[in-house]
């Protein structure tokens, strides 16, 4: 059996309804991909135009950072999708993990450095 | 090519270097760490003898350095760590009812990285000395200034070795995951997979940083970086930081899987089941979480002032709560139970109340005042000796005892395996409680030698003979092990200890393959529940069939000499002369590195079969 792997198949082993569900999945991808980019370019929008004032300007980007992060994580690395319990969790926990770590650690750094 | 004799017509060494198999590579792990122990349990009796007494001269303060750098370096990142890695490999594949990890080229490949990065560590004594500035390498000690290439070899070997570990444990994160049998539901696995899976999540969120870490010392000492050197607007902090980050979480890595071989030991010879299962899991993961949430209390004198400091006293304190659960639970095991003390169980139970202590005096070090006083005392040795051979050490003698005849097919000798819990459990607490009392009255830790008039001389002296006693225990141990080679009768039953999960349903000796059948789980402590439900045999999952193994490669062994090299070769950097260039050492490093990977790559391996007549034929021999 595990001698013919190496050769190629002649024929998609996949159903009709699952070939539509991938277009389906390929048309998202594009789409959010798209968004992302514009998301990308308002943030350069933001910052190189000079028109929006700082203050705003910075939790805006943070903003559209989080928005991005969302989609990246689920509709890129598909952690929308069914059977994905498990990478949700470690990503998850990921993030719990390591946001205090961080506010913590911008927080302390000015105070003391030797 | 689908033989069943691939692996036959091997010599033994070429076997052992190219073994992919999940209970080899534990083997192999027990042996790379109880070498390193030993070496760094040496080192500890040196500094022992040079305490003595007072101004006493055995050894400089240089050497001295040297010594208790490596010896808490080896301990933590090259004894503790493999040998808990030696039975995680071994036991959870076989407690899940798994035929291996999810991918044994990478459970070879972590190995032999963890190896040749220990090795790199331990090459430094040969160029001019080891590294000097502690087992936490804090800057500006370890900086281009003040420390020289033993710092470097620290940075570069704990950088190696760091990437073989974090490797190993994605795979059993996997392997936990993926690879477990037929209603081997998440909880009922046995609390040793649990805590191992627990264990491997904190490496993986642990490790990182750690690695981050070294990368910019590494950068700072041999690429001219300004990270940690405040005078350039760098931030000496941040290293302790980064280091604590990582720090706080490494002690959980290791007292976790001490946890998980106690959850399984005491119950084995309670004749109970593990008392509050679930709460045990909540347990693991509340300690795994609060790890993370803690590391300034490794920095309270730092000044970072009362509220920081308040919050991660607090969150400290927090995880004894967990804690307590779980010590609760041990004692709720035993109570009732029919217990028998062999020497397993007699390291298990007696763990129970040195980590009680341990913790206590963890709780006393939380509260920030009086951490003024203690810190960089030997309370803070004592406090944590107590946690790491109190704990983890003999979680480690217990599992020894409790396994070893199913990894080496007979019993360690009893009697001096009880010869040696004594004079092991007296001679740690000869050595370690009084260095309670030693800090209280000022000892500071890390210091080579005292002065006459003090008061100290007598408790020092107390203390080394007490290690002395300690190191008698190991040597009994090694009798015992050679002992028993040839004398211990050989062990032909499944279960010698009639004991509970899956791993007693294998025949002794396992074949490569663990299950003929891949078993079927209906309840926590699945063997427990055939002997006593069923007819004492694991229901089959599937059909008896060729059973498919992963082929031996020798590329793993390759990468871990390519990353060797290359360290060595960055090391060679900030050599004085070499006698070849760095460039062409690292060139050959990164050439058998990244060669072998792409050998591994367009290399197509399959593996091979062990057809159904064989299995029959090894299954008839081994029943
Ligand atoms: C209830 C649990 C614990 C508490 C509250 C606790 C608390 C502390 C505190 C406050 C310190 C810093 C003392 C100082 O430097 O002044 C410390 C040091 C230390 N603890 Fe614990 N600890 C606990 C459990 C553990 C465990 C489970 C381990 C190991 C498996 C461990 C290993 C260490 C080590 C190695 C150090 C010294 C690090 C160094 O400075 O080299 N502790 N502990
Ligand atoms: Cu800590």
């Amino acid at each position: 059996m595990s001698d013919d792997l190496s050769k190629p198949f002649t024929k998609s082993s996949m159903s009709e309804e699952e070939i539509m569900k991938i277009n389906k999945e390929r048309k998202i991808q594009v789409t959010s991909f798209a968004f992302m980019i514009f998301l990308t370019i308002l943030a350069f929008i933001a910052v190189a135009t000079e028109t929006i004032e700082v203050g705003f300007a910075i939790p805006f980007i943070l903003l559209l950072a989080v928005v991005q992060f969302f989609l990246q994580m689920y509709y890129f690395m598909h952690l929308k999708d069914k059977d994905h319990g498990w990478p949700n969790a470690f990503i998850i926990s990921g993030v719990v993990l390591s946001t205090p770590a961080l506010i913590a650690l911008i927080l302390l750094l000015g105070v003391t450095k030797y | 090519m689908a033989t069943a004799t691939a692996t036959k017509d091997k010599s033994v060494l070429w076997d052992w270097l190219t073994t992919v198999d999940h209970k080899k590579l534990a083997v192999l792990y027990l042996i790379a760490g109880t070498l390193f122990f030993v070496k760094a349990g040496m080192m500890a009796l040196f500094m022992r003898i040079q305490l003595m007494s007072a101004e006493n001269d055995f050894l400089t303060g240089q050497t001295f350095n040297e010594l208790i750098t490596m010896h808490g370096t080896i301990m933590l990142f090259l004894a503790a760590t493999p040998l808990i890695f030696a039975f995680m490999n071994f036991v959870i594949p076989l407690q899940i009812g798994a035929r291996d990890v999810a991918f044994p080229f990478v459970n070879a490949l972590g190995f032999w990285i963890f190896f040749f990065g220990g090795l790199l560590l331990s090459v430094s004594w040969f160029f001019g000395g080891g590294p000097d500035a502690g087992w936490t390498a804090y800057v500006p000690l370890s900086s281009g200034e003040y420390a020289d290439l033993g710092l470097d070899f620290y940075v570069l070997g704990l950088q190696v070795s760091g990437i073989g570990t974090l490797v190993s444990a994605i795979n059993f994160i996997v392997t936990i995951i993926n690879m477990r049998a037929p209603g081997m539901t998440m909880m009922r696995m046995p609390l040793f997979c649990w805590t191992g899976l627990v264990v491997s999540i904190l490496i993986v969120f642990a490790f990182t940083p750690l690695a981050a870490g070294l990368a910019l010392l590494m950068l700072d000492r041999i690429f001219g970086g300004q990270f940690f050197i405040p005078d350039m607007g760098g931030n000496a902090v941040l290293w302790q930081h980064i280091f604590w980050i990582f720090g706080h979480p490494e002690v959980y890595i290791l007292v976790l899987p001490a946890f998980g071989i106690i959850s399984e030991v005491i119950p084995a010879f309670s004749r109970k089941r593990l008392f509050g299962y679930t709460a045990m899991v909540f347990a693991t993961l509340v300690i795994a979480f609060l790890g993370f949430m803690v590391w300034v209390h490794h920095m309270f004198t730092v000044g970072l002032g009362p509220i920081t400091n308040s919050v991660f006293a607090i969150a400290t304190m927090g995880i004894a709560v967990p804690t307590g659960i779980k010590i609760f639970n041990w004692l709720f095991t035993m109570w009732g139970g029919k217990i028998t003390f062999n020497t397993a169980m007699l390291c298990a139970s007696s763990f129970v109340p040195t980590f009680v202590l341990g913790g206590v005096t963890g709780v006393m070090l939380a509260m920030v005042p009086v951490d003024y006083l203690y810190h960089d005392t030997y309370f803070v040795v004592a406090h944590f000796h107590y946690i790491i051979i109190g704990g983890i050490v003999l979680g480690l003698l217990a599992g020894t005892y409790y396994w070893y005849p199913k990894m080496f097919g007979h019993k360690l000798n009893e009697k001096l395996g009880i010869l040696m819990f004594w004079l092991f459990y007296i001679g740690f607490h000869m050595t370690f409680f009084i260095q309670h009392i030693l800090g209280l009255i000022g000892m500071p830790r890390r210091v080579y030698t005292y002065l006459e008039g003090q008061g100290m001389e007598t408790m020092n002296l107390v203390s080394s003979i007490g290690s002395f006693v300690m190191g008698a225990a190991i040597l009994v141990l090694v009798i015992n092990v050679v002992y028993s080679a040839f004398n211990s009768e050989r062990i032909t039953v499944n279960d010698p200890w009639d004991a509970r999960t899956l791993e007693w349903s294998t025949p002794t000796p396992i074949p490569e393959y663990n299950f003929a059948q891949t078993p079927q789980v209906r309840s926590l402590d699945p063997w427990f529940y055939e002997k006593v439900h069923g007819d004492g045999t694991m229901k089959p999952a599937e059909p008896m069939t060729d059973i498919h193994m992963p082929n031996g490669s020798i590329l793993p062994f390759v990468i871990g000499l390519g990353l060797f090299t290359w360290g060595f070769g960055m090391v060679m950097m900030n050599m004085e002369n070499t006698i070849v260039p760095p460039f062409l050492v690292i060139g050959t490093g990164v050439i058998l590195t990244f060669g072998s990977m792409l050998i591994r790559s367009i290399k197509e391996d399959h593996g091979y079969h062990i057809p159904l007549e064989q299995v029959k034929k090894i299954e008839k021999e081994v029943s």
